[in-house]
């Protein structure tokens, strides 16, 4: 993302101009964009013209409108965002209050202003304006029968494939039809691959499984890639790192980053994936990913409830009066809740932030959309690591995520 | 595709969606499939709403299902329309015996149902059908079997109603009445009694070699094949895995010499006939070690003897510790535990004597009963101890005990519920020869037969069962306890999958999306809150599952509630909790099915607990909020 213009006054109303340069950058967009905010851009409006004999056209025009914010919806397939709203500025084809929706386009800027810019937003600016940290991962998470081909950027992991059919086992004199049904799955996990890993970017290709089907998996897929002569694949076999996993779930993501056990090599890889695997210059390309550190952080707060279960807390109930308390040291926070419609309840999760930070506290904010992150979501989407033991009463009656 | 939705007055308003009328989706379906059902009808009915008497209770106030068939008020005509096609549908398939059966057993069942018997009297088959499909009050299925109610419809041949209604009983003839069924049932009784056993372990332990050499031992695999086992092994470099091999049949199980998958084997003892489960003892097999555990009635237990493989097996994280506790969780209670790889320490007493003490203990403490554990020592390489035939002077110094085949023949039986509603698990899917296709699975409850109509859970569909099959022999009809092939017809081969149901059509599982269960925790290092991940292993399912509650915490010997909403639990606890399932998951409660009522937890490649159903909190749709839990 790029900044180009900020004009936010002492009472942090004001607006800022952006212009998102990648699909991630629509992200950190959809989190800053709220509703009962201006948002200026470039769009296309149908407009029907009458010409002086009465006839009627309609053409499509460019124009810029100003729009107040009603709805915002991201999707996650295209990276699409998508802001619907009442015009607010006089313009020669819309009128004032006409409805219009406006999609956010890569390299075309836009100018979003808020009464009220709180800090959570402002560091989302500055985070998305970093231009450091770019390693973007694919992830092919897998058991017999299902897997999943994940991207994983800085703030997002996306799920962009999903594969699960049914294998038939392995019977007494017949395991013919397993051995057919295990290369239709494996072809298609490629054709998924081929589909939606863009080499350009992604920097390593991981491939994980319990038992053996990653190497099974890797195995069939390079020796198709030599027959087929799919290019691609050959060119970016150095690319390809094979992780143990639990299961072919998608949220074993989690375990795999956390262990990162990288495979012995007495089961017979493929030569080129263990020079991978003793390239030393991988593991700090990992280390710096957000999803990674998420994980670490999300670990702790559970080593310490496992440890010192009131040094520990969730719930925004008791997560702010240990921020009252001046008790916060680690503040884990799903972004999710400042997306939050109600003015007030976003409000409350803000100062919880600026509590803790004002203290001295650490604050990490979780991408909603890392696997850690969601799950960071059904406990309540906030958690505390403490400095020291406060004592829960159970008396909460905090309402189900 | 995720779709992530924010804005200022939607929100806040959620319209619920009305199930009671069909969505368009639904309205193009059932178009859709009846163009795709070779039908009678020149054309598809149209679709129309059929009023039905709600949850089986007289009621004026009647939610409006839509079944795809003519006008209700033409109920004669729907009748001739029905007998008409129906003939037709004789000439057309050899599938006669299919369209009638069970008349006496559906009284039965409409009887214990009595509730809405008021539903069933005289009036056309779809209503009387229908009623059936309200029981449940569980709108998951009633959405489910509406749409098979559907397909039925159009291609009579395959409505379960049907059997509903005593009609000319020449075509009933072809099937069994449940008094024959049960005159079947008393001569197998009278036979040798049937077993499931699961063989478990850890990596290595010797299980599909002790396996493997016992089956050659009572001749089950004949001399040839098990000398080419025996050269093929060895020119991969694997000849100490010949025996493991009869077992271990994929090719990337040999090349490894790892067991991965379960595999089904058979045998005969002087009482018994066993089906034989060999597990795989590799932590990362866990999942399939579960799904064949929850299939058997009694397990052996295969330890390896050799210094420090014992060991490795029994510390924590070794799978002789985490198998017998899934086992004993799984509903196995007797077993037998085969001191293995004895001719490694050179048969030493002291060794097996300090090796059932130890083990013996801890057996007890997981909750087995002394009197249902029994210890063999053996090799499964050299074959000692197995039947008998080879005679070993070291060993018979000391023990005087039963040999491993004496010791399976005094299982003592377990009893089958075969008098309750038919369910089967399918393990296994695969493309038979002739029409349809096969699965396998154990039958839990009940009992089945060539030309039974099944309904298939969570697809819907409607099946007609063609064959029966037990190891490779086709069988008039299985019990309870049974490990089957069913042949079926009748539904695409793609909408059935591992962990799906065959049941009875009148009495269908229930569906869930969110229960609450109770569990037991295991060893486990983190603490488990709520919003845990966890994958829930289930029959044959393993599917991922949200903690979304923790309910409270129990005490672990009397039950009762020793804390309310505890922040997290820690390992050996027991608690109440809720879970929650991106699909629905179709299941039972523990207390109606014992055996389809327990699951397992696991969490990164650990067990963690051991459950138990105790209430359905929502099937899908959310107009059944709250459904019963009664049976
Ligand atoms: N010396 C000796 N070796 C044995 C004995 N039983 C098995 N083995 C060896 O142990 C190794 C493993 O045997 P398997 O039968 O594959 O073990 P398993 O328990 O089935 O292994 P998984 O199924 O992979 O868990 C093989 O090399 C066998 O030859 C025994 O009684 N004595
Ligand atoms: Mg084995």
């Amino acid at each position: 993302m790029k900044q180009v213009f900020r004009n936010i006054d002492k009472y942090y109303a004001g607006s800022v101009e952006l212009v998102p340069e990648e699909p991630e950058d629509m992200w950190h967009a959809y989190n800053l964009v709220a509703v009962g905010d201006t948002l200026r851009s470039t769009t296309i409006r149908k407009v029907q013209t009458e010409s002086a004999t009465g006839s009627v056209s309609v053409n499509k025009v460019r124009t810029t409108l100003c729009i107040q914010v009603e709805t915002i919806d991201f999707d996650t397939q295209g990276c699409v965002l998508r802001v619907k709203g009442r015009n607010i500025q006089e313009n020669q084809y819309v009128k004032m209050g006409a409805y219009h929706t406006l999609d956010l386009e890569l390299n075309r800027k836009f100018a979003l202003g808020k009464h009220e810019w709180d800090s959570v937003a402002l560091d989302r600016i500055d985070m998305a304006c970093d231009p450091t940290q770019h390693a973007d991962l694919a992830a092919v998470i897998m058991q017999e029968g299902l897997a999943h081909v994940c991207l994983i950027t800085p703030n997002m992991t996306l799920l962009r494939a999903k594969i699960e059919t049914t294998i038939p086992r392995k019977r007494k004199g017949m395991c013919a039809q397993h051995d057919k049904g295990l290369t239709k799955f494996y072809d298609q996990i490629i054709q998924a691959v081929l589909r939606h890993v863009n080499f350009d970017i992604v920097k390593c290709v991981l491939i994980a499984s319990p038992g053996f089907v990653k190497d099974q998996f890797a195995e069939y897929m390079f020796t198709m890639a030599v027959k087929m002569d799919w290019k691609i694949l050959t060119d970016n076999k150095s690319k390809f790192v094979l992780v143990h996993s639990s299961s072919g779930f998608k949220h074993s993501l989690k375990d795999n980053k956390s262990k990162f056990v990288l495979v012995h090599s007495s089961s017979g890889f493929k030569h080129s994936l263990k020079e991978v695997l003793q390239d030393p210059s991988l593991a700090p390309k990992l280390a710096d990913t957000k999803a990674l550190t998420e994980v670490k952080a999300l670990d702790e707060f559970y080593q310490m409830l496992m440890n010192d279960a009131d040094r520990a807390s969730y719930g925004v109930k008791h997560v702010e009066k240990a921020v009252d308390l001046q008790a916060v040291e680690i503040l884990l926070i799903s972004d999710e809740l400042f997306r939050a419609q109600d003015v007030q309840k976003r409000k409350r999760y803000i100062k919880i932030v600026d509590g803790v930070k004002e203290n001295g506290g650490e604050v990490r904010i979780f991408s909603s959309l890392h696997v850690s992150g969601e799950q960071l979501g059904q406990l309540s989407g906030v958690a505390a690591i403490l400095r020291f033991p406060i004592h829960d009463d159970d008396d909460d009656s905090e309402e189900e995520g | 595709m995720k779709h992530i939705k924010r804005s200022c007055n939607i929100m806040n308003e959620i319209i619920p969606f009305d199930f009671t009328t069909p969505s368009p989706d639904d309205i193009v379906r059932s178009k859709q499939k009846a163009a795709f059902t070779r039908t009678a009808f020149a054309t598809a009915p149209p679709t129309v709403i059929l009023k039905v008497p709600p949850k089986g209770r007289q009621s004026s106030k009647s939610p409006e299902k839509t079944i795809n068939s003519n006008d209700q008020a033409t109920n004669s005509q729907l009748n001739s329309d029905k007998s008409e096609s129906l003939q037709k549908s004789q000439t057309l398939s050899n599938n006669v015996k299919t369209s009638l059966n069970i008349d006496s057993d559906k009284g039965r069942i409409v009887a214990s149902n009595s509730e809405d018997s008021n539903l069933r009297t005289g009036k056309s088959d779809l209503k009387t059908d229908s009623g059936v499909l309200t029981v449940k009050s569980d709108s998951k299925v009633d959405t489910l079997k509406l749409e098979s109610k559907t397909d039925s419809f159009l291609t009579p041949k395959k409505d379960p109603s049907l059997g509903a209604i005593p009609r000319s009983a020449s075509k009933a003839k072809l099937l069994l009445d449940p008094a024959k069924m049960k005159e079947e049932y008393d001569k197998r009784l009278a036979e040798k009694d049937q077993l499931n056993m699961v063989v478990i372990g850890h990596v290595d332990a010797g299980k599909s070699t002790l396996m493997g050499h016992l089956l050659y031992q009572l001749g089950e695999i004949n001399q040839r094949i098990m000398h080419k086992y025996e050269q093929e092994s060895k020119k991969l470099g694997k000849g100490s895995f010949a025996f493991a091999w009869v077992l271990d049949e994929t090719e990337e199980e040999r090349a490894r010499g790892v067991t991965m998958d379960i595999a089904q084997s058979r045998f005969e003892t002087p009482k018994k006939v066993i089906t034989l489960l060999d597990a795989p003892g590799h932590k990362d097999f866990i999942p399939n070690m579960i799904t064949g555990t929850a299939q058997a009635d009694v397990a052996i237990l295969v330890v390896n003897a050799t210094k420090g493989e014992f060991e490795t097996g029994f510390e924590l994280g070794g799978q002789t510790r985490e198998h017998a506790i899934l086992a004993r969780s799984l509903g196995v209670t007797q077993l037998i535990v085969a001191v293995n790889k004895m001719d490694t320490i050179d048969w030493l007493e002291t060794r097996y004597n300090d090796i059932t003490k130890k083990l013996g203990q801890f057996l007890k403490q997981v909750g087995y009963k002394e009197n249902d554990i029994s210890f063999i020592p053996c090799s499964g390489l050299s074959g000692v101890n197995l039947t008998g035939r080879i005679p070993e002077p070291k060993l018979e110094s000391w023990y005087k005990g039963s040999t491993l085949e004496e010791q399976i023949d005094k299982f003592k039986v377990v009893t089958r519920s075969i008098d309750k509603p038919f369910r089967l698990c399918v393990g296994d899917i695969f493309k038979g020869m002739g029409s349809g296709f096969s699965v396998t699975g154990r039958i839990v409850t009940g009992s089945v037969q060539p030309g039974d109509r099944l309904l298939v859970l969570p697809s819907g569909d409607s099946v007609a069962v063609k064959g029966l099959a037990i190891n490779d022999v086709s069988y008039p009809c299985a019990f309870a306890g049974d490990h089957v092939t069913v042949t079926i017809t009748g539904m695409d081969m793609n909408n059935i999958h591992v962990g799906s149901m065959l049941c009875d059509p009148t009495s269908p599982l229930k569906s869930a999306t969110r229960i609450k269960a109770k569990i037991v925790l295991f060893n486990v290092e983190i603490p488990i809150t709520k919003g845990f991940m966890v994958v829930f292993h289930y029959q044959s399912i393993t599917e991922p599952a949200v903690i979304k509650r923790l309910n409270s915490q129990l005490n672990k010997s009397t039950g009762e509630v020793i804390k309310n909403k505890p922040k997290c639990l820690v390992k050996n606890m027991s608690a109440v909790v809720e879970l929650e399932f991106d699909r629905p998951i179709c299941l039972e409660l523990y207390k109606d099915y014992k055996d389809l009522g327990r699951f397992m937890l696991r969490y990164s490649g650990h067990t963690i607990a051991a459950g138990l159903v105790e209430e359905v909190l929502k099937s899908k749709s959310k107009t059944d909020e709250g459904v019963s839990s009664s049976g």
